[in-house]
């Protein structure tokens, strides 16, 4: 099972709408993917949290049909 | 989610200065993000507890309620959580894990 990169996208700015999101197709075959997620929501919270955002705006595919997704946040400079 | 399973993943939790609850051992780890986890921490020169969460269908889905955290691995540091292992990468390439360590030996 696997996901499309526009859909993990989507569901990310869904859910942190500020969000700048930048999917990256790792391996090639829609299944392992990298994340970097830029909010100013961000600001203040602690990476634990940050990450934890994101996770909860994909609303439990991570771990899931979401098997790998390395994860950055940042706040915008 | 039984509560003993909670009260046995908080017990190894606070027990240990640092815990890696991963996929395999660290000598064979079963995933790519738990093998670069115990990456770090071996670089690190740091001691620590592995957890096998393949050996424990409990503790592989526990640990994810206890922690609020979808993913395997996951790094305890004197009762904390840290983080998986994109955050511990960040955190060892920023030197703020070495510095984390370096507290937790301080505090012992």
């Amino acid at each position: 099972m696997a996901m499309a990169a526009d859909d993990i996208a989507a569901l990310i700015r869904a859910g942190i709408p500020d969000a700048e999101v930048e999917i990256t197709d790792l391996a090639g075959d829609g299944d392992h993917y990298a994340a970097r997620v830029v909010s100013a929501t961000f600001a203040g919270m602690p990476r634990v949290r940050q990450h934890q955002a994101v996770y909860a705006a994909l609303g439990g595919r991570m771990g899931g049909v979401l098997h790998a997704l390395q994860l950055t946040t940042a706040v915008p400079k | 989610m039984s509560e003993d399973v909670q009260a046995r993943i908080d017990a190894v939790v606070k027990n240990n200065p640092v815990v890696l609850f991963m996929k395999g051992s660290p000598l064979f780890p079963q995933c790519g993000f738990s093998s670069r986890a115990v990456a770090i921490l071996q670089h690190l020169g740091v001691e620590f507890e592995s957890v096998d969460v393949l050996q424990d269908q409990g503790i592989r889905q526990g640990i994810k309620a206890y922690s609020d955290w979808p993913t395997i691995p996951q790094l305890y540091v004197g009762g904390e959580f840290v983080g998986g292992s994109d955050i511990m990468m960040e955190m060892y390439e920023s030197g703020e894990l070495a510095e984390l360590f370096e507290g937790a030996a301080k505090a012992d």
